[in-house]
Formats: structure tokens, sequence, C-alpha cells
């Protein structure tokens, strides 16, 4: 009997420790669609009741009937022949749990057959799934796409697509990377042509790496503007599976084996335009893919979380040497640090989805006010202020979530030893499926040019305020100490690159200065959770010691102002 | 008016996660320390009822017998569909045997009227009996199939089901009102997000009172009235019946109504037998494949 939800302390304390009232009251707009569902909840407690009741449910699911196929699935995987994608009955029975348990529109509106839940609940659940089964992520992960056809779609799109999303009757896919644009995805060449007289759009092309190609509905970025070679001549598409749209292969990866990764022939498939031309790629895919960043943290987070357990459960029963293996300190303490870097890494996702829920919540109030002058200037502001914050969060979160992933793995593996190498195990299945997170929706260096910004700017000095001031005392009051130092040298080494002027310098170290700003202000947020537990003070001692010491290794190289790789990178290189 | 079928469900003691202090020193359950679930098989039932909800429109009623926290599987049920709760409680049905017990429920069967499945787990796994099923279609004069693996087809007037036998299978038909045990043959759903955030504020008449810190009889107290009416109107209202709505003769119920006699209870532990190891080699395995042929294991 395992419940993934309440059999994790961590993830218990996370949702009734995170501050939510603003959240969920902007979400609900005071509560208001009680009187008009029957599941609408009508005040906090009942918004929370639920939240944990739901999540509970989730956890079951996940813990009872999803784990436990995992392992057949990832060996079996699905099928493709004469261009059709048959997936695993073990994946099918997955999506049809998930679809009975109700939750394929999460946090799509009530009027279009969904819960209404804040990305943060949401995120949890992503974390379980994943926990069970990496690569059933990637599909229960694709309401995303309803999501964003609910942000930037008309009404009639909304009212066409999004309740055939919240019932399970449609899946989705989101058709971004072609053969030559992957991280660079301005170069996008898929033709999007209009038929001036009908008015429709056609799209030709190829798009490569498409999870879940064979989806129903398709968001798809397309070049419109014929001529253009940048961004701004993309635009977005919704379109359906039909026989113009031929899936040609699927991919043989290194894990998440579950789920299939396409390559996609448009042949003058039939389409429509999903908001405003020339915004595809700098606004609406902008917006797609942090909330995928968000998900794919997640995803790593419950892949680390797993293999964490795997290793713990196995180290207390492999004896060597007449003793099990978790007594002695060089395995112990990896599994300590192991678990450290888990918890370091949730407290970071769940900060970043209370601002990223902020950020959608003062973002609708300001796009959707009927008239501009609705607008409160404090809600413009929070608007500002949240969008900031979470453009430099999100990149932060899923670069430490994702290298956190694949840390944990490999320990996972090393402490089962030879045993961990077999497919017998576990071990190699988190291994390789955790070695995507750090890559796709933005790779981790990607990640840290997104993140280097608002780094520079400081966007984060104004949240590490709060929290240096909270009162503490003792050892708490000595790592706060700490902390503060760390901050006051991190305002220096940012000044020093800045002051440099030299944009290779900068971005030779920006790696440096986002794992920098990473070590201090999770460091904070584990410290905000000691003065709440005292259960937590361990955690925030050992993070905040382990990261002292990586945070001034970092210094040191910032400040050295070396530039010798600059200078002899292709000697070192080509020799 | 939609066609009606009845689960019979029951709450249990988790029997599968027993702890050391699940039995009291009299050798009896100690339902204390265990914790409370829906019984396996009656979620097999319940999950056969849903299914003939979408194939066939019926309305699905669910009803328990036992304490009034029994209600917790009730509102089980309606998470995951189901459309009515009845919960059967009174003092007075305490202690009930396998016959005083399929007494009151066919006393519930009458109540309702216009039922034309009853499904029923085969089995709870507290007493083991697989005894009420049965002993309710014989009160209540009706067929019965039981081991149902599967409902091939419900017609007006008959149903046609898959029974499990010994080495095999049967199918069956018989005409309606019928009662139907059934065995962990699918997998029952799991709760749904949405019904789980209506439902969980369902309520029977005692937990609407407890609410209030009120008893059951506040016909005086209107805004209790009020709230009843309210939670009636939104479905959120799970029927509590008592011996007097049931109309049931109190001869017949609970400990009065009940003929089985405990002589005797043992305490049985368990120990694990003799191990015997078996070197892997060709030797060891034929020498282990003689035994278990001597044994009359094998073939």
């Amino acid at each position: 009997m395992s419940n993934f939800f309440t059999d994790n302390k961590d993830l218990v304390f996370t949702l009734n420790n995170l501050d939510l009232e603003e959240v969920v009251k902007l979400r609900e707009n005071n509560y208001e669609q009680s009187k008009v569902f029957d599941h609408a909840p009508e005040n906090l407690k009942d918004a929370f009741d639920s939240y944990k009741r739901v999540l509970e449910v989730v956890g079951d699911v996940t813990g009872e009937r999803i784990e436990p196929r995992a392992r057949t699935i990832d060996e079996e995987g699905p099928q493709f022949a004469n261009n059709k994608v048959t997936y695993h009955p073990l994946t099918v029975k997955n999506l049809e749990d998930i679809r009975k348990a109700d939750i394929n529109g999460v946090m799509l509106p009530r009027q279009y057959g969904g819960l209404n839940f804040p990305v943060t609940i949401y995120t949890m659940m992503t974390e379980m799934v994943s926990r069970a089964d990496a690569s059933l992520q990637n599909l229960f992960g694709l309401q995303d796409i309803a999501e964003t056809i609910c942000e930037f779609g008309s009404e009639d799109q909304r009212k066409r697509f999004l309740p055939r999303f919240a019932c399970g009757e449609a899946d989705g896919s989101m058709d971004l990377t072609e053969p030559d644009s992957g991280s660079d995805l301005q170069s996008v060449r898929l033709k999007a042509t209009l038929d001036e007289k009908t008015g429709k759009w056609y799209l030709d092309g190829m798009k490569r790496f498409i999870t879940n190609g064979c989806a129903k509905v398709h968001l798809v970025l397309a070049r419109s503007e014929e001529g253009t070679s940048d961004g701004r001549g993309l635009s977005m598409f919704i379109c359906e599976a039909c026989p113009e749209l031929v899936v040609r292969r699927i991919e043989h990866k290194l894990g998440i084996h579950g789920v299939a990764t396409a390559e996609l022939q448009y042949n003058h498939v039939p389409a429509e335009l999903c908001g405003l031309r020339k915004r595809g790629l700098t606004k609406y895919v902008m917006g797609l893919m942090n909330g995928a960043r968000v998900a794919i943290s997640a995803q790593a987070l419950g892949i680390a979380e797993a293999s964490y357990r795997e290793a713990k459960k196995y180290a207390a029963e492999r004896e060597q040497f007449k003793s099990s293996i978790d007594k002695f300190p060089a395995v112990y303490s990896m599994l300590a640090g192991m678990k450290i870097r888990i918890m370091a890494a949730r407290t970071l996702l769940y900060e970043t989805t209370k601002i990223v829920d902020l950020r959608n919540s003062y973002t609708s109030i300001v796009e959707h006010a009927a008239k501009p002058e609705d607008v409160s200037l404090e809600d413009r502001q929070n608007q500002k202020l949240y969008s900031k914050v979470a453009s430099v969060l999100t990149p932060m979160s899923k670069a430490y979530a994702t290298e956190t992933a694949n840390s944990v793995a490999y320990e996972s593996i090393q402490i089962h030893g030879g045993t961990g190498y077999m497919k017998d195990f576990n071990a190699e299945r988190f291994y390789r499926d955790a070695r995507i997170t750090n890559i796709y929706e933005g790779t981790t260096q990607l990640q840290h040019v997104a993140a280097i910004g608002g780094i520079v700017q400081r966007v984060l000095d104004p949240i590490m305020d709060k929290y240096a001031k909270l009162p503490s005392h003792g050892k708490l009051k000595r790592l706060s100490g700490i902390l503060d130092e760390m901050r006051k040298k991190q305002q220096q080494a940012v000044r020093y690159v800045f002051d440099k002027k030299d944009t290779t310098y900068y971005d030779l170290v920006t790696k440096h200065l986002v794992n920098m700003e990473t070590y201090t202000f999770v460091g904070y947020l584990m410290l905000r959770d000691a003065l709440k537990a005292q259960e937590r003070e361990n955690f925030a001692e050992r993070f905040i010691l382990d990261s002292a010491y990586e945070f001034d290794k970092c210094f040191s190289i910032v400040m050295s102002g070396d530039i010798t790789i600059i200078d002899n990178h292709r000697e070192l290189l080509d020799y | 008016m939609k066609r009606q079928l009845m689960v019979f469900v029951k709450q249990v003691p988790d029997t599968k996660n027993i702890s050391g202090e699940a039995m009291t020193p009299e050798g009896t359950v100690n339902r204390s320390a265990l914790p409370a679930i829906f019984n396996p098989e009656d979620l097999n039932a319940l999950e056969l009822g849903l299914q003939l909800k979408e194939r066939y429109g019926f309305k699905v009623l669910v009803a328990t017998m036992g304490p009034p926290n029994a209600a917790e599987v009730l509102r089980e049920s309606l998470y995951r569909g189901a459309d009515e709760a009845i919960l059967i409680t009174d003092r007075s049905f305490a202690g009930a045997d396998t016959l005083a017990t399929s007494y009151a429920l066919s006393c519930c069967v009458k109540s309702v009227k216009n039922i034309d499945l009853i499904l029923c787990g085969r089995q709870a796994i507290d007493g083991d009996t697989a005894q009420v099923g049965p002993q309710l279609a014989e009160k209540l004069n009706i067929p019965q199939i039981c081991y149902i693996e599967e409902v091939i087809d419900v017609n007006d007037k008959t149903v046609k089901a898959r029974r499990s036998i010994e080495g095999g299978y049967e199918i069956l038909e018989t005409p309606l009102p019928t009662l139907l045990t059934v065995i962990d043959s699918n997998e029952p759903r799991p709760p749904s997000a949405r019904n789980v955030m209506k439902y969980k504020k369902a309520k029977t008449r005692s937990e609407l009172a407890k609410v209030h810190g009120r008893g059951t009889d506040y016909t005086d107290a209107s805004d209790l009235l009020e709230e009843e009416s309210k939670l009636r109107s939104k479905n959120l209202w799970i029927h509590e019946w008592d011996a007097s709505k049931l109309s049931a003769d109190i001869e017949r119920i609970g400990l009065k109504g009940s003929p089985t006699k405990v002589k005797k209870i043992e305490s049985v532990v368990l120990t694990a037998g003799k191990v015997v190891s078996v070197p892997p080699t060709e030797e060891g395995i034929n020498a282990l494949i003689r035994e278990l042929i001597e044994d009359h294991t094998l073939g």
C-alpha cells in the first residue's frame, strides 16, 4: 500500500506550509464560483481541503496503480507500424485511470470542464506521476497545451478544444523542434500559407523530436511571414490529426520509453491560427515553454524522489562486512546528500510555482480587465514584479531540479553497486529517465542564460531581504549570518563581472553566478522552512554548510578574472 | 423512471495491514486499532454497478449497514459515481450475525422498491462468510448468481452473466430482479477529483446534527432543517434509516435475531515451517522434484 502523497513527508509539509492564501483567493475570484459549481470551494479552508483530498487520490493512483506498471512499460514501450503509434496497453490503462480520476484539465477554468487548480497543486501531481512513471508525465503534462489555448486562443477555440482536453477525449502535442531548430527556435522553417480565397491556413514541412506526436490536437510553431528568418515571422497554429499529417517514425531513446517521440511530416495540413500573427515565438511559445519548464522541474524531482527511495531501501537491506551498508559513513553521507538536495530542489520548485501562480493571476487581472482604467496600480505593480521574479526562478528551478535528479540517479546506482547497473533493479531506469530532463525544454546551459539577466538586476534581493529578516536564534541565527555573508559576496561578484564589460567573460562565468544565486536563495528557503518546523533544522544546517563551500569555490573562480580558457580553448580542444 | 440497481457495501477493518494490537486479549478483532476501509470485493461490486450505469443507464444506489461513521464508505461510493446513498444504522442492529444482517438489508430493499439488480461483494475480509449476499436473495425470494466475473447483458426481463466456477466459468441467465455477488474480477475505478470535491460535503442526519452539537431529533430547529433541505436539493444528503424506518421486526434484528453463537475463539500464531535449502545443481533440483512428486505436490 503506497500513497505517493501521504508517504512523502516533505511534500505534505510543503503543501501545509506554503502560504497560498493570496494565490487561492485570486484564482477563485473571491470564491464567486461556488455559487455556480458544486465542486468549487466556498473559502480558503474548503479549497485547501479539496486540494489535499485530490492530492491523496492522485497519490493513491500513482502509488498503487501507475508505479507497478512502470517497469514493463519501460521494457516494452509503444509500437509503431504503418505510420501509426500504438501505446502500450499498460500506458493506456494509466491514461484511463487519469481520465477517471478526472485530472486531465487540472488548471483549466471550470466552465470548460477543468478543476481551476493553481499551478502549485498541479505541479505536485506532476511530481507524483513522474515518481511513478517518468514517461507518463510527458503525457499527463500535455494538458499544458490546453492551457496555452486557454490563454492565447479565441473564445471560440476555447469552447471547441478545452472540454475535449478536460474530459480526456483529446490529447495534445507541442510541435516546435525541427531538424535544424532545437535550442534556436527563431530559425523554424515549417511553412504556413494562407489561402486568401478561403481564409484558411495550411502547414507544410517537418517537425522532429515531438513528444506524443501522434496526438489528436497539435500546437504548431510555423513561419507565417514569407521572406522572414527570425522569431518575428513565426505564428502559432492549431491543427488536428489528419491524413495529411504523417508520423514518419518514432525515436529509440535512452529513457522515457513509455512515450512516443515522433518525426512529423506536414503535407498541406489544414490549420487555424492561435492568437495573433507573428506572436508565435515571442509571446506564446515563451509562455508555453515557461509552463513546461516548471513541469520538467517536477518531473525531475519525481525521478529523484524515486531514485533516492530505491537507494535508501537497498542500502538498508544490503549486507556487506557483516553490516547493512547504510551504516557506513561513505554510504549514509551520500544518501543524506541526496535527500537534502531533493528537499532543496522541492522548496525552490514550490516557491517558484507560488510566484508563477501569482504572476498568472495578476496577469489575468491586467489583461482581462474590461477597461484599462479598471486595473489598480497595485495590481499592475504586482504583475510586473511577479513576472520578473518568475522569469528568474523558473529557469533557476529547472536547472537545479534537473541537475539534482541526474546526480541523485547517478548516486543511486552507485549505492546499488553492480546490481544497480543491471536491468533487474529500477535504479538504471531512473538514471536513463533523468538524463533528458536537463536537456529538453531548454538545456541547463540555456536556463543559466535565461536566469542571469534577473540575477544581475538583483530581482530576488527583495525576497531574500524578507527571509533574512525573519527572527532566528542559536544555530539558525548563525546559518542566517552565513547566508547574509554569501549574499554580500554574490552582490560583489555580480558587480565585478558587470563592471568588467567583457561579454565573453560574462558568458563564461554565467553558470557560476547562477549557481551562487541558487545556493543563497535556496539557503534562505531552507532556513524559512526550519523556522516553521524544528525537525527541519538539520536539513537547513546541512544544506547551508555544504552550499557555503560550493559557493566559495564559484566565488573564487568568478573573482579570479582568469580568461585563459577563453584565450586558449582552440588549442586545448584541438590538441 | 430510471431503472435502479442497489450495491451493498461494508466498512471493514483492514485485515491486510495487521499491526501488533490487531487482536484483543480475548481474541476478537480490535477494530479501533485497525484502519477502516472499503471492503475490497464490495468495490468490485460497485465498479460493476457503475459499468452497468454507463452501459444501460441504471441509477446506482449504495447502501451499507453499520455504525454512523460507516457513512465514509458511502461517500467513497459517491466519489466514484454512485447516485444516492443509504446508511442503515441503529443501536438495535448491533451484534447482528449474517441472518439478522441479511434480514435488515432485505427490509432496506423492500423500502426502496423497484430494484432490478442487487450487487454485493462475494464476501467481507473481516468475517469471510460469503453468506450475506445469498441469504439476502433468499429473504427477498429472488434468484441469485454468485462469483460473478462480468455481466454480459441486461435487458428488460433478464440478466446474463458469467460466473467463475472451479476450473473455468459458466454463463447463466436469470429473470430480474436478481442478486449477484461479485468477485475480484474488475479494476475498481479511482475516485473522481470533481466528485470528491462535491460529495465530501455529503452528510447523514447524525453528521449534520453533530456539526451543530445537536441530537438527531432536530425537528424544531429551523436552521438545521434549512440546511438539511439545502443538502437534499444539492443531492448531498445521505439517507439515514433506522429499524423503524425499515419497518423491521425487532425480534429478527441485532443480537436478538442472531442465532449464531461463538463457541470458542482461538488466537492462532502462524510460524514459518522448516527451511530446506536445495543446492543449485542438477542433482539438487532432481532430488527436489522427486520429493515433490512423492509428496503428491506435483503430478
